[in-house]
This record gives C-alpha cells, sequence and structure tokens, in this order.
C-alpha cells in the first residue's frame, strides 16, 4: 500500500502520456494487458512532439481531473535549453516522491540473488534545482539545495511506505561528511524521523560505499531514502544487478496525485520502433498505479501473470536474454492471465 | 634479479607515510617486496599520524609536504579520520598543498578472486580539487541549504588531459566522460565540453559521453562495456568505489593521485583497527598503488614482475588473508610473494 494512496474515479479514467522512444511499444502492451484483465479504467491519450512547449493544456487539465497517470520517457537532449516533460510534471504537480521497487525475479538471470529493495527519492530539490551561473569566464556555479521542510517531507514517506508494507530496515543514503551543512541537515531530518519509529531498524549510509555495497551485499538493503541526484544513480543500480533498467517500476506521488511509468527513465532511442522493448517495467508501473488505487485484485492478476510467464520462461525480450518480440511476450502475459 | 633495464642506473626516492591502524604493517610489506625485487627506490619515513597529533597542530608538517614535493613520489597508508578534534582533512590538506589535481583508481580483477564480475578492467580518473566538493556551504534562511559545485574549465581540463594521456600511455582504447549535463547543463555541460576539446587532440583514442545513470547501469550490467572514464569529483568518489565491489573490495584496489609536480599512490581503504597490529592485514591494496607509482617512474619491468607474483599468489590461493577468506599472516602472504618472483625469474 501507497501512503498518500488514491481512489478511483468516478469517471473511471486515467491519463496516458506514451512519450518518446519505447515509450509507444511498452504503453501499448500496457494498455492490452489492462484490456484483456479487464481492468475498469479508460485512457486519455495524449500525444504530442513540441516538448518546447511544455505539457499541452489537455493533458494538463486531464491529469488534474484524473490525479493519476501513466507516462513514457521523454528524453532531454543535453544541449536543449528547455525545462523536461518529466520535470514539469513533477514540479507544477509537486510529486515529490520517487518510489522504485528492485527485486530478483525468478527466472531473470542476473548476478546477484535475493534483491528486494524499496528506493524511495527526493524527486523536487537537491542538485536539480536548476540554479547555475557562470561567475566568470570559464568558472560554473550550481547549486544543491537542500532545505528541512522537504528532507523531513520524504523523510516522513519513506517510513510510512516501510510501516505500511512491513518493512524492516531504513537507510538514508548521504555525503554528510563532505557536505557537513545540505547532506547533514538531509541525515538529520532522517534521524528525527525515525526516531518516531522505534520497530523499524534505521542507518545512514555514505553514497560511495552504498554504490559498492550494491555491488557485492545488496541484500542487506530494503527501503532506502536518498536525495534526488544520488537516487538516480542507486536506482540505475539497482535494477541493473537485478536484470536491467527495462524491468522495474517507479512511482513520482505528490500529495493530491501520481504518475507512474518504467522505475529506470530510459526513452531506449537505439531499440525504439523494432519491437524489441520489454515492457515488463512499464507493465508493473501499471500495477503500482492499480495497488494506488487500490484495484488490488486487478493488480495481482495482472502482476502473477507477468512473473509466470518470467519464471517459465515462456517468451522473453533480448534484454534479458530472449528473442521474443515485445508483442509476442505481451501475449504470453494476457494468455497467462487468470 | 638485475636492477632493470627501462630506467637504468636511476634511483628514486620516494616519501613514506606509513599510517595509522594496520598502515606500519602493510607499508612494512611494501618496502620488503621492494627491497626482494631490487627496486631502485630509498625510502624518506615521515609518521603523519592522525591519532598521535596534538588538538590545533597541524596533522602533516611542512617537512612531509616539501618532502613530497622534493622526491616527486610519495606513498600513504591509511589515517585514521580525526573526529572533533578541530583538524582539516588530511586528505584535503594533502590535496590542496600537493596540487593533487587527478585521482586514478585502476580496477582489474584478480585471478582467483571471485565475484560475480569476471574479467574486470577498468580505470577511473576523477577531478579531485573542485566540483561537489568545492566545502561552500550556507544556510540562506533556517531550514535551506545551499551547497555550491564548481566547475572551471582550467581543472576540467587538467584531468581531462590527464586521462586522455593516460589512456594513450597505457594503450586504453576508450575515454567515456561521465557527466549529468541533461541536469546540470552549465556546469556538468562545461566539462563535457572540454573534455570535447581534449579529445580532438587524441584522435587514435575513442571518445564518449554518457550520462551517470547510464554509466552506473552499464557498470553493473557489463563493466566491459567502459573503459578509461573521466568525470567529476562525486561521480569520480562514486563510480571508483562501485568499480572496486565489482573486483571484491578496496582491500585490492590501487589508487594514485596526480599533482602538477609530485604523484601520491594510497590506500583507499581504512586503519581498519580492528586488526592492526595482528600481522593480518592484506598489503595488496597498497602494493597495487605503488605499482602504479613505479609504472610512473617508468620502471613497468619492476611492476610488472611484482604484479605477476602478487597473481600468482592470489590464484594458486594457498596465502591468502583473512579478508579474502585464508588464514595467512601479512608477513607469509609477502613472503609467497617474494617467492614467486625468486621462483620466476
Ligand atoms: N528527479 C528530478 N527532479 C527534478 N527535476 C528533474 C528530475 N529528473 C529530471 N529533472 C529535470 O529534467 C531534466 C532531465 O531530463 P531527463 O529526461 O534526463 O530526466 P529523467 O531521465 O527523468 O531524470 P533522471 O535521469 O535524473 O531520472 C532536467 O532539466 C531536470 O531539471
Ligand atoms: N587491508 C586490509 N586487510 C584486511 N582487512 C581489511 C583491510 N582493510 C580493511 N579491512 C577490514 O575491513 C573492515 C573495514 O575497515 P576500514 O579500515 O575500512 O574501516 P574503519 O577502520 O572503520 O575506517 P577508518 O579507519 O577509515 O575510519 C575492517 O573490519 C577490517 O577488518
Ligand atoms: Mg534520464
Ligand atoms: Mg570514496
Amino acid at each position: 500500500p501507497f501512503p498518500l494512496g488514491g481512489t478511483l474515479n468516478q469517471m473511471r479514467t486515467a491519463t496516458l502520456l506514451p512519450g518518446e522512444g519505447i515509450g509507444e511499444e511498452v504503453n501499448g502492451a500496457l494498455v492490452d494487458v489492462f484490456e484483456a484483465a479487464d481492468v475498469p479504467l479508460e485512457f486519455e491519450t495524449f500525444r504530442f512532439s513540441n516538448f518546447e512547449d511544455g505539457l499541452p493544456q489537455d493533458a494538463i487539465k486531464s491529469f488534474q481531473k484524473n490525479l493519476v497517470a501513466i507516462k513514457g520517457p521523454f528524453t532531454t537532449p543535453v544541449q536543449s535549453t528547455y525545462t523536461s516533460i518529466n520535470i514539469l510534471l513533477r514540479r507544477d504537480f509537486d510529486l515529490f516522491a520517487n518510489v522504485v521497487h528492485a527485486y530478483s525475479i525468478p527466472g531473470v538471470k542476473s548476478r546477484l540473488g535475493g534483491v528486494d529493495v524499496v528506493m524511495i527519492r527526493e524527486n523536487t530539490e537537491g542538485e536539480y534545482s536548476g540554479m547555475e551561473h557562470e561567475a566568470v569566464p570559464g568558472v560554473v556555479e550550481s547549486l544543491k539545495i537542500i532545505t528541512e521542510s522537504r528532507s523531513m517531507r520524504i523523510a516522513q514517506y519513506a517510513f510510512a511506505y516501510a510501516a505500511a508494507n512491513n518493512r524492516k530496515k531504513v537507510t538514508a543514503v548521504h555525503k554528510a561528511n563532505i557536505m557537513k551543512s545540505g547532506d547533514g541537515l538531509f541525515l538529520d531530518c532522517c534521524k528525527r524521523v525515525a526516531a518516531e519509529y522505534p520497530h523499524i531498524e534505521f542507518e545512514g549510509m555514505i553514497v560511495d560505499n552504498t554504490c559498492m555495497q550494491m555491488v557485492s551485499r545488496p541484500q542487506q538493503f530494503d527501503v532506502m531514502i536518498l536525495p534526488n541526484l544520488y537516487g538516480n544513480i542507486v536506482t540505475n543500480i539497482a535494477a541493473g544487478i537485478c536484470g536491467g533498467p527495462g524491468l522495474f517500476p517507479g512511482a513520482n506521488i505528490g500529495e493530491t496525485g501520481a504518475v507512474f511509468e518504467q522505475g529506470a527513465r530510459h526513452s531506449g532511442l537505439d531499440i525504439a520502433g523494432k519491437n524489441k522493448a520489454n515492457p515488463t517495467g512499464q507493465i508493473l508501473g501499471g500495477v503500482m498505479m492499480l495497488r494506488y488505487l487500490q484495484l488490488t485484485k486487478h493488480a495481482d492478476a495482472i502482476e502473477n501473470a507477468v512473473m509466470r510467464v518470467l519464471e517459465g520462461n515462456k517468451a522473453r525480450t533480448p534484454d534479458i536474454g530472449g528473442s521474443a518480440t515485445t508483442t509476442d511476450y505481451t501475449k504470453a502475459i494476457i494468455s497467462h492471465l487468470e | 634479479g638485475s636492477s632493470g633495464a627501462t630506467a637504468a642506473g636511476k634511483h628514486f626516492t620516494v616519501t613514506l607515510f606509513p599510517g595509522d591502524g594496520i598502515g606500519p604493517e602493510i607499508s612494512a610489506a611494501v618496502q620488503t617486496v621492494f627491497a626482494a625485487a631490487d627496486v631502485p627506490v630509498s625510502w624518506e619515513t615521515h609518521e603523519i599520524s592522525v591519532e598521535k597529533v596534538k588538538p590545533g597542530q597541524p596533522l602533516v608538517s611542512r617537512g612531509a609536504l616539501d618532502s613530497v614535493l622534493r622526491n616527486g613520489f610519495g606513498l600513504k597508508g591509511p589515517m585514521a579520520t580525526p573526529v572533533g578534534k578541530g583538524h582539516k582533512s588530511l586528505n584535503l590538506t594533502l590535496r590542496k598543498e600537493l596540487a593533487l589535481y587527478a585521482n586514478v583508481r585502476p580496477c582489474v580483477s584478480f585471478p582467483g578472486v571471485k565475484t560475480p564480475y569476471d574479467g574486470v578492467d577498468l580505470v577511473t580518473v576523477r577531478e579531485n580539487t573542485e566540483g561537489e566538493y568545492s566545502g561552500l556551504e550556507h544556510v540562506v534562511v533556517p531550514g535551506v541549504v545551499e551547497s555550491l559545485k564548481v566547475i572551471t574549465r582550467t581543472a576540467s581540463q587538467r584531468v581531462a588531459e590527464y586521462a586522455f594521456k593516460y589512456a594513450s600511455d597505457n594503450k586504453r582504447s576508450r575515454v567515456t566522460a561521465v557527466h549529468k549535463a541533461s541536469v546540470m547543463k552549465k556546469s556538468d555541460g562545461l566539462f563535457i565540453e572540454v573534455c570535447r576539446e581534449v579529445s580532438e587532440l587524441f584522435p587514435h583514442i575513442e571518445y564518449e559521453e554518457m550520462l551517470i545513470d547510464t554509466c552506473a547501469s552499464a557498470l553493473v550490467m557489463d563493466p566491459s562495456r567502459l573503459d578509461v572514464m573521466v568525470m567529476p569529483n562525486l561521480y569520480g568518489d562514486i563510480v571508483s568505489d562501485l568499480c572496486a565491489g565489482l573486483i571484491g573490495g578496496l582491500g585490492l584496489t590501487p589508487s594514485g593521485n596526480m599533482g602538477a609536480s609530485c604523484m601520491l599512490a594510497e590506500a583507499v581503504h581504512g586503519t581498519a583497527p580492528d586488526i592492526a597490529g595482528m600481522n593480518k592485514a592484506n598489503p595488496t591494496a597498497l602494493l597495487m598503488s605503488s605499482l602504479m607509482m613505479l609504472r610512473h617512474m617508468k620502471l613497468a619491468d619492476k611492476a610488472d614482475t611484482i604484479e605477476r607474483a602478487v597473481h600468482a599468489v592470489l590464484k594458486e590461493g594457498k596465502y591468502r588473508t583473512g579478508d579474502l577468506g585464508g588464514t595467512a599472516t601479512t608477513t607469509d602472504y609477502t613472503q609467497a610473494i617474494i617467492d614467486k618472483m625468486s621462483a620466476s625469474s
């Protein structure tokens, strides 16, 4: 269960932003699976390609009404000057908590087994402040912002999540030995919230050590709280050691709404349009949305079908060592729905 | 052995900081191996021990710093971290005083040391003087902290040039600049802009740019995808530890700091107070760091001889220290390396 979870609206509609790259294919798979599973939800789909103008008004209206959305990836070219669709969504709707779940899936080959980690990433400040300037030619300053209110908010969310999901331990990731004030404040907020949850074990861990531990003993992690940039890095490592970025779901949760997606946000431009993309992460993102809306039975049915296909090696996409197309894999999932 | 063909006749003096905890034991191991291999190096030992220094005193004396600058080479064991004594971090002091601008960490799988990853062969080149570790932070209003990340053209260029030169000298084929310029468009943007410029001076080395998140994911999925990586301070800190994890941890990985006029090789692991003085420490990381130094002195043949012996001993598995699941003492393991060298000479 998600703290700040939502409920199904009367219209039974959700917003769908397929996005770029592999977005169209993985969301197509998601829609097919939802239909086959009789999920009582219609999608309002918005396709747009002029990212410089931001989100189209009708998409914004749709999300404001539905308060839940599924989105595909939107890339931001390094050289561009406009603000990405990803940030517009998170900032304008204050989707402060990015929740990514990575775990060992039976049947999926990975280097390290027994992993089950939920990473809760602060999604609105830190290194992503966007405040940068050239002080003098050849010298650029970039501001990382850590605030007490947002650090408290993410820590509270992480502990509430841990408690609601019977998790035993929370690890706060930081670099407070170097960034004594900034990361120090973040760590301090985590400690303060930890004190309210005496039955949940709490530890702080330096980010470089965390990444080393992730590739040697990832089983030690349960729930993690991370500032924005460390969250970006650690979620990608966790997905990587569990089989790849295409497998795991993510959610961006705010006080009044949520957007679901593939956990490791990559647009996969190299394989786009080739019917090769692994839609698992996106479909499990849809499952997260169903749990958020408390459509538990539908969530369980779809998740079980996905796991049975992967465990039984019925069909799998090339990224995890198979040769099935996106559509064949999706059909296999549909045929395993009960 | 003979006294080496590469830099025949040349003799070097190296400033040695044995350090705290297991530092003296692993330093002694390096000295013993060097002597056995007839490495033309003599040592100038300076005790900088955080444990012994009095509050308010500088951690490193001027004399010790000058010694490194004069000799051009230093080897440093682990130092305890002074907590709450009002000392500035030792590493920061050394970095600043010796102008150590690049930290180089090669991570190569050791034969016989099992991890989920085989055949890892990666080098992280980390900018060591600025970035997120500028130390500039302030409280704007209560509850709001700004930390300043500083990226300069000068420092970026210095480290990029070093990375390409390293790649070229060590016959590596590719340099990857790691960044997050999709988000930090100006600061990381400047870093990769400079890397791109420098890459043009090295047309025989392939050049690419990769986002830090993509890089982290690529490293754990298929480390052979990367070769030499160059990046700003924080990413370098993270990626070098991640790479160390791939080959079995900090007890094995070497590290070298390049300065404007000196090189400081070091062990990056801690002082291991729990096993200090018990003849249990694994000297491999410090020894491998000292081999980087030998290569820098153009004593590559000496470095190769010692490295082959280390690999052979680890592969054989008969003499291993406790951290690698063995029962050998530091001195037994060291002697085994020396025996291997004489057996093959
Ligand atoms: N988690 C975030 N919080 C705030 N802003 C973000 C975040 N992620 C990305 N941005 C913004 O989006 C742009 C980066 O776009 P990109 O498409 O790479 O995002 P992303 O892939 O979703 O992020 P990431 O790779 O960090 O998970 C930048 O302009 C940045 O300001
Ligand atoms: N060279 C080594 N050989 C054998 N074991 C080691 C070595 N370095 C570290 N260890 C082991 O790894 C563990 C962590 O030690 P490390 O020295 O890194 O931490 P620490 O002493 O707490 O940190 P620091 O001294 O940096 O404050 C110790 O329990 C130690 O037994
Ligand atoms: Mg991205
Ligand atoms: Mg480190």
